[in-house]
C-alpha cells in the first residue's frame, strides 16, 4: 500500500479516531447521496457528544436519524430537519441543539472551510433571525452579514466510482452537498459504490480530486427513496 | 371566485419568458411547470444542484440518485446540467437565476417575506428560501390573500420572523396580483368576480388601488 493508495479494509478502520465530541460532516441532501454505511458505523462506535454538519437529520431510523436513538448528536448545524419525529422530540426537550443555517449558505461555509476562507459576506439572511450577533457590512449599497467557515474534524462523504487514489465522481444529484464536504474535515472518509482501475476514471470529469481525501472504502447501499414521485 | 391553486399556477406561468432559469417552490410554485406556455422554453433549477428539471419518472426510470428540492424523484431534461450544492446556490446567490417563485406565510409593504417560522411551533428550517429571496431579482410570491380566519397576510409589516427583507416586489394571492413599490401594495389585477372591496378589505397593509387593475381570465 503507497502513500497515495486511501483504501481501506473495513469501515472500523475508516472511521478510526473518531472520538466524542468532535465534529462530523456528512454529505447528502434529504437521504439522496448520504453515506449510509460510515452513518452506521458511528452508530456502532457509540461515540457521543458529536457536532454533525449537514443539510439534514436524516428520517426516522434511517440516515442521520439513527444517530438520535442513542442520542450521539450535542448539536446539529442543519437548513432542514422537519422530517423527523425524534429530532423534534430531542430538540423540544432540551437534549438537542439546532442551528439553523440556510442552504446556501451553509454549502458555502463548507467551501469556504475547504478552501482556507475563514468567514465571507453573504447577503442570505441579512434582516432576519439568522444575521443575529454577526457581523453586518453595506457593500456597494448592499446590506450583508459575515457568516464564518466550517470545518470538521472527520468529514463522511458518498460517491458512486473512486480510484484507490481517492478521485471520486457522483452520480447524478446525489452530489449535492458531498463535494464540498470532502473538502473541509480534516479526515476525509468516502464510501463509493465501486472503486475502480487507476486510469478509468477521465481526469477533466473528477468532482472530488483525491488531494481531499485521506480513507476510501467500498459498499452496498441501500439508498432508500424518501419521497417516490412517478407519472403514469 | 378565489383563484385555484391551478388558475394561480397559471397566471404565475404567463409571466414565463423564453430562455428563462426559473426556480420553482415547493407547492402552488411546483405547479407553474404544468403550466408553461406553448413555444417558450425554461429551464427549472432545483437548488439541490440539477438545472433542467424534467417530468417525474415512471416506474423503470425512478432512480434514487435523482430528486429535486422538494426531495421528490425525477429526471433531467435534454440540455439539463447537474452540479453541487455550492455551484447551485452560487447560481441563486449571484442573480443568475431570471424567475424565482415561492410560496409564504406573510409579505408585507416594505417588500419583506416571511416563510419559514412560526415562534411556538416547530422550526422546521429554512431549507434554500433565504438564500433564493436573497439572490434573486425577480420573485413571484404564491399565497392566499388571507388566513382560513380572514386574517390578511399583506400586512404593513410582517409579525413573523423574515426570511428576507426588501426583496419583495410581486405578489399573487388567490384574489389578485400585486406589485409592491414605494412602501405600498398596487392593485394590478383581481382575481374572476372579485370585488376590488373585498380585496380592500382583506388588506392590511397600505393599498394603491389604480384606475386600470384588470380582471383576470382563463
Amino acid at each position: 500500500m503507497s502513500g497515495l493508495d486511501k483504501r481501506v479494509g473495513s469501515y472500523a478502520e475508516a472511521l478510526a479516531g473518531l472520538t466524542d465530541n468532535m465534529t462530523v460532516l456528512a454529505g447528502g441532501f434529504g437521504l439522496c447521496g448520504i453515506p449510509e454505511n460510515l452513518i452506521a458505523e458511528i452508530r456502532r462506535l457509540g461515540v457521543c457528544g458529536l457536532t454533525v454538519v449537514s443539510n439534514n437529520c436524516g428520517v426516522d431510523g434511517f440516515g442521520l436519524g439513527v444517530l438520535l436513538e442513542d442520542r450521539q448528536i450535542r448539536k446539529m448545524i442543519a437548513s432542514y430537519v422537519g422530517e423527523n419525529a425524534l429530532f423534534e422530540r430531542q430538540l423540544l426537550n432540551g437534549e438537542l441543539e439546532v442551528e439553523l443555517t440556510p442552504q446556501g449558505t451553509l454549502a458555502e461555509k463548507l467551501r469556504a472551510g475547504g478552501a482556507g476562507i475563514p468567514a465571507f459576506f453573504t447577503a442570505t439572511g441579512y434582516g432576519t433571525p439568522v444575521a443575529e450577533g454577526k457581523e453586518a457590512r453595506e457593500i456597494n449599497g448592499r446590506h450583508y452579514i459575515l457568516e464564518p467557515a466550517i470545518t470538521g474534524d472527520f468529514a463522511i462523504v458518498k460517491g458512486w466510482k473512486a480510484d484507490h487514489f481517492g478521485n471520486v465522481i457522483y452520480r447524478h444529484t446525489a452530489q449535492n452537498f458531498n463535494p464540498m464536504v470532502a473538502t473541509a474535515g480534516r479526515i476525509t472518509v468516502v464510501e463509493v459504490e465501486e472503486i475502480v482501475e487507476p486510469g478509468e476514471l477521465d481526469p477533466a470529469h473528477i468532482h472530488t480530486p483525491g488531494i481531499y481525501v485521506d480513507r476510501i472504502i467500498q459498499g452496498s447501499f441501500e439508498k432508500r427513496i424518501e419521497k417516490r414521485t412517478q407519472r403514469a | 371566485m378565489a383563484l385555484t391553486r391551478e388558475q394561480m399556477a397559471q397566471r404565475v406561468a404567463r409571466e414565463l419568458k423564453d430562455g428563462y432559469y426559473v426556480n420553482l417552490g415547493i407547492g402552488i410554485p411546483t405547479l407553474v411547470a404544468n403550466y408553461v406556455p406553448d413555444g417558450i422554453d425554461v429551464m427549472l433549477q432545483s437548488e439541490n444542484g440539477l438545472l433542467g428539471m424534467g417530468a417525474f419518472p415512471t416506474e423503470d426510470e425512478l432512480d434514487a440518485d435523482m430528486i429535486n428540492a422538494g426531495k421528490q424523484t425525477v429526471t433531467a431534461r435534454k440540455g439539463a446540467s447537474i452540479f453541487s450544492s455550492a455551484e447551485s446556490f452560487a447560481m441563486i446567490r449571484g442573480g443568475h437565476v431570471d424567475l424565482t417563485v415561492l410560496g409564504a406565510f406573510e409579505v408585507d409593504a416594505n417588500g419583506n417575506i416571511a416563510s419559514w417560522m412560526i415562534p411556538g411551533k416547530l422550526i422546521k428550517g429554512m431549507g434554500g428560501a433565504m438564500d433564493l429571496v436573497a439572490g434573486a431579482d425577480n420573485i413571484i410570491v404564491t399565497m392566499t390573500h388571507a388566513s382560513k380566519d380572514g386574517e390578511s397576510k399583506l400586512l404593513r409589516h410582517c409579525s413573523l420572523p423574515l426570511t428576507g427583507c426588501g426583496c419583495i416586489r410581486k405578489v399573487l394571492t388567490d384574489l389578485a396580483y400585486l406589485e409592491i413599490d414605494n412602501g405600498s401594495f398596487i392593485l394590478r389585477e383581481r382575481a374572476p368576480g372579485v370585488s376590488i372591496e373585498e380585496i380592500v378589505a382583506k388588506t392590511a397593509g397600505p393599498l394603491i388601488v389604480p384606475d386600470d387593475v384588470t380582471e383576470m381570465t382563463f
